[in-house]
């Protein structure tokens, strides 16, 4: 009796323990960025790694979020004879929802994982023993680069998902389903604010870049130096990371369109 | 992949990432149709605005020729003070137009509508109008028809 109670203990000690190695980790990666400014080369590379190689999959389903978006929505919408209004919808969506939130899920499994396995293997393998050897920090010289190339590439990459998204919607609604074009255009510009949903929009997935990043990195450099640590790790990551956005999302969005 | 290929690539995800946002800015929020606010200010007084709001357009014959800037109450008449900013180029306006407020279909937004006059004197900055007609609140419609067909009713059965 007493040795359930214990190991449930051991179980909560353990969880806030590293909840509390995560966030020392999340101050010194915020610390590393004053050695990260004079050598700007190697965010770049971490950007072309982490953003560059996530458009695709971001265009892709981007494209095709909004032509369901579109097709979905004409349903409905021509039941009450309001058609007009599918470019406000499809729109305002992708904005305020789908842009952020499916691009952080899709983030995290194609390039939060990626860092995961990266950074989990550097461990295992001594590598980032190797640069303490060295009297490199591997915080600032592994770490840093990467969440910054994370926290910049997120708002981008959303913006176009919700770009690419509203093309598609254009596609479908007007190209396919016959909506007419200017009421299309015209009815979501004058239904959309620049701040308050563009905006909001940008910061949720500057929000979302930081937790998925910062999961990612910590998963990696926390992870047990083995293939099966590794691997657990990298599953945590995803997990986590969706866990984390969408009930972040729900907080956010009472936040800023609740009233 | 050496540096400059890394660069150049980087450098036109970070081109493309911005302009997307212009491209939702412009083409997708209203943030090109904030127009200067330039022009001259007319108000109006309304006994019910019903749900008119502040950036509201005022059209004149379906044409928009400005917004609603401030909605205000007098406390001394009991009566909702709209200020509208009229564009600059429609400097014609009577000034014995009369202000109605209109609903867009049967559920949508409303807007003011201007119906011009006939005198030869046009608004000028801080003008007012002088004939105004409140919102057609459904309610009070409904309300109005159901009290006159309770009357008839009582009317037949004396």
């Amino acid at each position: 009796m007493l040795d359930i109670l214990a190991s449930f203990g051991r179980k909560g000690l353990e969880a806030f323990e590293r909840l509390g190695r995560g966030h020392l980790l999340f101050l010194q990666i915020l610390a590393g960025i004053t050695s990260l400014l004079p050598r700007p080369g190697l965010l770049v590379a971490q950007m072309h790694s982490i953003g560059v190689r996530t458009i695709t999959i971001i265009v892709v389903s981007g494209l095709f979020v909004g032509m369901v978006l579109s097709l979905q929505g004409y349903y409905v919408l021509s039941q009450f004879a309001a058609e007009d209004s599918l470019g406000v919808m499809v729109a305002a969506s992708l904005v305020r929802e789908l842009g952020p939130v499916v691009t952080a899920l899709l983030f995290a499994g194609r390039a939060g994982s990626a860092l995961t396995a990266e950074i989990g293997l550097m461990k295992a393998t001594e590598q980032l023993s190797g640069l303490e050897m060295m009297a490199v920090d591997p915080v600032r010289r592994i770490l840093t680069p990467r969440f910054f190339a994370g926290f910049i590439s997120m708002p981008l990459l959303a913006a176009l998902f919700s770009a690419v998204g509203v093309i598609g919607g254009y596609f479908v609604g007007v190209g396919l389903l016959g909506v007419d074009e200017g009421a299309f255009w015209s009815q979501m510009q004058a239904k959309i604010d620049w701040d308050g949903d563009v905006i909001n929009g940008v910061i949720k997935s500057l929000v979302f870049g930081v937790i998925c990043t910062w999961i990612a990195l910590f998963q990696g450099y926390d992870t047990l130096p083995t293939s099966t640590g590794v691997s657990r790790s990298t599953t945590r990551t995803v997990v986590h990371s969706a866990l984390a956005v969408l009930v972040l999302d729900f907080v956010l969005t009472a936040l800023m369109f609740g009233d | 992949m050496n540096t400059r290929q890394l660069e150049v690539t980087v450098g036109a995800f970070m081109a493309a990432g911005l302009v997307t946002l212009f491209f939702l800015a412009m083409q997708v929020s209203n943030l090109a149709n904030i127009t200067t606010s330039e022009g001259y200010e007319v108000s109006a007084r309304f006994d019910n605005i019903g749900g008119l709001k502040v950036r509201s357009p005022v059209s004149m014959a379906g044409v928009r020729i400005g917004r609603v800037v401030n909605i205000g109450y007098d406390q001394k008449s009991y009566e909702a003070v709209v200020t509208m900013l009229i564009e600059p180029e429609y400097n014609q306006i009577p000034e014995d137009t009369i202000a109605k407020i209109y609903t867009s279909g049967l559920l949508g937004e409303q807007y003011i509508g201007l119906d011009p006059g006939g005198s030869l004197e046009n608004f000028q900055q801080g003008s007012e109008v002088m004939i105004t007609q409140s919102a057609l609140v459904l309610e009070e419609i409904v309300g109005q028809f159901l009290f006159r067909k309770a009357e008839e009713n009582a009317a037949s059965q004396e």
